[in-house]
């Protein structure tokens, strides 16, 4: 599978490095090394859902427990949160920190996932969700670190879109 | 027919030292007419997510005992979560339905349980290991004893009276409960 391991790994080691403790998760072809390093990881608290919006309550009841969380979701699964990252993190001035595999943008080949790939920055930006972007290694850990800060400092959502580029390895011809 | 605010005073004392989640509306308000304690977070929208919560509570606080107040609106709202509460099924968690059959806050319009959907059984099936249907103060006082004294995920199911409080907006800010509880919770280590 064209899913990059290695910088699946060092999404996983910036979380590990930032203090998450518990990670929600919905499978999603992107995120399989992921999901996987942390279902491997004895001190990690994986949970997987049902469907993304869970991931809220999930992380909300984390955060009061005094664990960092992170949520691992596809762009479609973050569209369908939509009600609880309003009425729950957002009311109540939960940070969260949100992983979003970024599907349906350029070079997508699957028809199914362009329309939510067109949808995903305009709602993010009517929410008010300060976003940014995971496409080089390089910079992952200090982005993630970075937008966990800023999550905890204002107690609101922030979101990291995983881009193509960083998370798959077109296969060669 | 039992009703809810009759349940809640029945075991109110045992709330003490339990980490408490109840969903919006009529539970809630009821629930701080009989007290408002430190310890309780009223999850006053964002239906479907209280028990969510109390499952990222109950995991992270694997020590504490975590009670969730739910409603039979509120789980038909978030059914999966149930097969994920049914999945991890922590130990410490106690997850009570007040099923009145409505959704009593706009209007009391009948919800799916009034026309023959089970949650007791949506619970078993989704893999809750301990689960009951109560009708009496006396069986849910006595369910909700066992069921914290037990070292067990259980749901119980409590069919209740489609009846309310009054006023559902009290004098508690959201984000004064929510800090109290957080602060409550950082305590406790």
């Amino acid at each position: 599978m064209p899913v990059s391991q290695a910088n699946s790994r060092a999404i996983y080691d910036a979380l590990k490095k930032c203090g998450v403790g518990l990670v929600s998760a919905l499978p999603e072809t992107w995120l399989v090394h992921l999901i996987r390093m942390a279902e491997e990881d004895p001190a990690m608290i994986l949970v997987r859902l049902a469907k993304e919006e869970e991931g809220v309550g999930v992380s909300a009841g984390a955060y009061f427990a005094g664990v960092k969380s992170a949520m691992l979701m596809q762009n479609h699964g973050f569209l369908a949160s939509v009600n609880g990252i309003v009425s729950f993190a957002q009311l109540y001035r939960i940070p969260l920190l949100m992983l979003i595999s970024y599907r349906g943008h350029f070079g997508e080949r699957d028809p199914w996932q362009t329309q939510g790939g067109a949808a995903t920055e305009p709602v993010l930006r009517s929410l008010g969700i300060p976003y940014g972007f995971l496409d080089d290694p390089a910079k992952v850990e200090k982005r993630i670190a970075e937008a966990q800060t800023l999550a905890h400092a204002r107690l609101h959502p922030t979101a990291l879109l995983l881009t193509r580029e960083l998370m798959w390895e077109e296969p060669a011809l | 027919m039992m009703q809810r605010v009759d349940c809640l005073r029945a075991i109110y004392p045992q709330l003490q030292d339990c980490v408490v989640v109840t969903i919006m509306g009529a539970v809630a308000a009821e629930l701080q007419s009989l007290g408002h304690r430190p310890n309780f977070f009223y999850l006053q929208h964002a239906m479907g997510l209280a028990s969510s919560t109390g499952l990222g509570l109950a995991l992270c606080l694997p020590k504490r005992k975590v009670v969730v107040f739910d409603g039979d609106g509120s789980v038909l709202m978030n059914l999966g979560g149930l097969s994920t509460m049914g999945r991890y099924r922590p130990d410490n968690l106690v997850h009570v339905v007040f099923d009145n059959e409505s959704l009593l806050s706009v209007g009391g319009f009948p919800t799916a349980t009034a026309t023959g959907t089970d949650l007791e059984g949506v619970a078993r099936a989704a893999g809750v290991p301990r689960t009951c249907t109560v009708r009496t103060l006396e069986e849910f006082a006595a369910a909700f004893l066992d069921a914290l004294a037990g070292n067990q995920l259980t749901s119980i199911v409590a069919k209740v009276e489609a009846v309310g409080p009054k006023a559902y907006v009290t004098g508690l800010a959201l984000l004064e409960n929510r800090f109290q509880f957080q602060r409550y919770i950082e305590g406790l280590k």
